[in-house]
């Protein structure tokens, strides 16, 4: 399956299932695009009436442009067939492994933000705060079931984890001593809103915590319009100057400055761009989660509105980049080389099956967005998961299983999309999120645009 | 080739073989923690 789109003045190729990213020149564009439909007659007749004046068209290059369409071809990096689905039967039976724990350490917080995915901390429950105890039983928890894997992580959310942060580091403690007892790696992530930030914090975080989180939603008024305190007084003035020091004082280890866009900032470039100015280079932007009566909710009208500030975001960020200040952008990001293998591209996040959510009283969901709701509580950190019959549906839930996705040239970059987006939207983890789907899409075509951009500009 | 150039990228088809370490990051462990993306993640293979 092969993609084709124009963007900021580059042609591009996208081949599904190899991988392959081709940066094509307007004839050989519109070649492909005809190349499995027409004989080779068809095409030369065809280019040449729609390319009457111009002399560097005639027959002999468009037989040469067809030639190299057919070595690609053979050499499995155009049209090359989807041969991967007998592996994604594979990795539903890998599903006995843990690798990945997101710790509600609180189940409380101290803003108040009202489009808030987990109801203002408390996932549509009590208030509640993760003990030690618990903490420890998680870390035993994932070590016993984590294989031969070495690499474990550990996501400290909430709420605001930071209600409950003699807790975070006393687990932190536990597991550092348990990792060298079993020989397993932990990296440690805290997801904060940053009101209780101060020195003591940033120092343990710098040693201990391979990134961080911090919550910023981009312009003051953007910002304080939802992320409010209890006395109904935004946080932007707060928590800025601690993510500035908090930033600064990473030191080369990763954070993210993560925000939120809703219908009301469907101009979110401007509030990207506001975080950039503040000095923030390692930045995250998600589209609000929350149901389509929400008067915040994103609707089909922003659609064309938020495509082109994703096109405007591009094109900004490469622009910062010859200046010589550059920023990421998350979605932006693609490791062409280095990215994931093809079995990671079919399974996806591991929701439910490598990476469990655990609540404070120790409860064991699919992830952190399932928390809450009970008919997706896999079991508990005393019985291990106890509802296997949940825990393979999540296992089988890979990009094959959804039918949706079959045509779909992004599938291998999104592996089938978020289950919890899926279940929100049509109420079975195994549809699919239309909107988030149109809305990665877009982001995955800039995104591709600006590895091209760099390649062609290296020559 | 004159009118095509291909982006160097890992071959996915040959990453069949190599691959399912299972070492690399979980998706959303990093910062999205809304919806799923793999493509930015890091591959953490030793082979």
């Amino acid at each position: 399956m092969v993609h084709q789109y124009q963007l900021n003045g580059y042609y591009i190729v996208v081949d599904t299932c190899s991988g392959s990213i081709h940066s094509v020149d307007d004839v050989a564009y519109d070649v492909i695009s005809l190349y499995e439909t027409h004989s080779e007659d068809e095409i030369i007749r065809k280019i040449l009436a729609d390319y009457p004046d111009r002399r560097d068209v005639n027959q002999e290059e468009i037989r040469e442009c067809q030639e190299d369409i057919q070595l690609l071809k053979k050499e499995n990096r155009l049209f090359s067939k989807d041969l991967f689905e007998p592996l994604s039967e594979n990795l539903a039976m890998k599903q006995d492994t843990v690798k990945a724990l997101c710790l509600h350490v609180a189940h409380t917080c101290n803003l108040n933000c009202s489009y808030c995915f987990a109801a203002q901390g408390k996932y549509h429950g009590e208030r509640d705060l993760m003990s030690f105890e618990t903490g420890k039983k998680a870390i035993d928890f994932l070590i016993s079931h984590s294989g031969d894997r070495h690499n474990l992580e550990v996501d400290f959310f909430g709420g605001e984890p930071l209600m409950n942060w003699e807790t975070v580091k006393e687990i932190v403690a536990y597991a550092r001593l348990r990792e060298k007892e079993e020989n397993k790696h932990f990296r440690f992530t805290l997801t904060t809103n940053g009101v209780l930030i101060d020195q003591e914090v940033m120092d343990f975080c710098n040693r201990e915590m391979d990134n961080v989180v911090l919550s910023l939603d981009g312009r003051k008024e953007v910002h304080d319009h939802f992320r409010k305190d209890y006395q109904g007084r935004g946080s932007y003035e707060k928590v800025v100057p601690l993510f500035q020091a908090f930033a600064q004082s990473r030191r080369g280890k990763s954070y993210y400055i993560r925000g939120t866009f809703t219908h009301h900032n469907t101009d979110f470039t401007k509030d990207i761009f506001h975080m950039a100015d503040l000095g923030f280079t390692e930045l995250s932007m998600e589209p609000v989660v929350c149901p389509p009566s929400d008067p915040y909710a994103l609707t089909q009208e922003d659609l064309p509105v938020l495509y082109e500030q994703y096109e405007i975001l591009a094109k900004e960020m490469k622009r910062r980049k010859k200046e010589g200040r550059p920023f990421t952008f998350y979605h932006y990001m693609l490791d062409l080389s280095h990215g994931p293998c093809i079995y990671k591209r079919i399974a996806g996040c591991g929701s439910g099956t490598e990476y469990l959510a655990v609540t404070p009283k120790g409860e064991l969901y699919p992830c952190h967005q399932f928390v809450g709701e009970t008919a997706y509580r896999l079991g508990d950190l005393e019985k291990g998961i106890v509802n296997s019959a949940l825990r393979d549906r999540f296992a089988s839930c890979n990009v094959y299983a959804r039918p949706q996705c079959r045509d779909c040239w992004a599938r291998l970059y999104c592996s089938g999309g978020c289950a919890a987006n899926a279940y929100h939207a049509t109420g079975d983890i195994g549809g699919i999120y239309e909107y988030g789907c149109q809305l990665f899409k877009k982001r995955l075509e800039c995104a591709i645009m600006l590895q091209v951009a760099e390649s062609e500009e290296e020559g | 080739m004159k009118r095509i150039k291909t982006i160097e990228q890992r071959d996915l088809h040959k990453s069949a073989m190599t691959g399912g370490c299972g070492e690399c990051q979980t998706s959303c462990q990093s910062a999205c923690k809304t919806s799923c993306g793999v493509a930015n993640q890091k591959c953490e293979s030793r082979k």
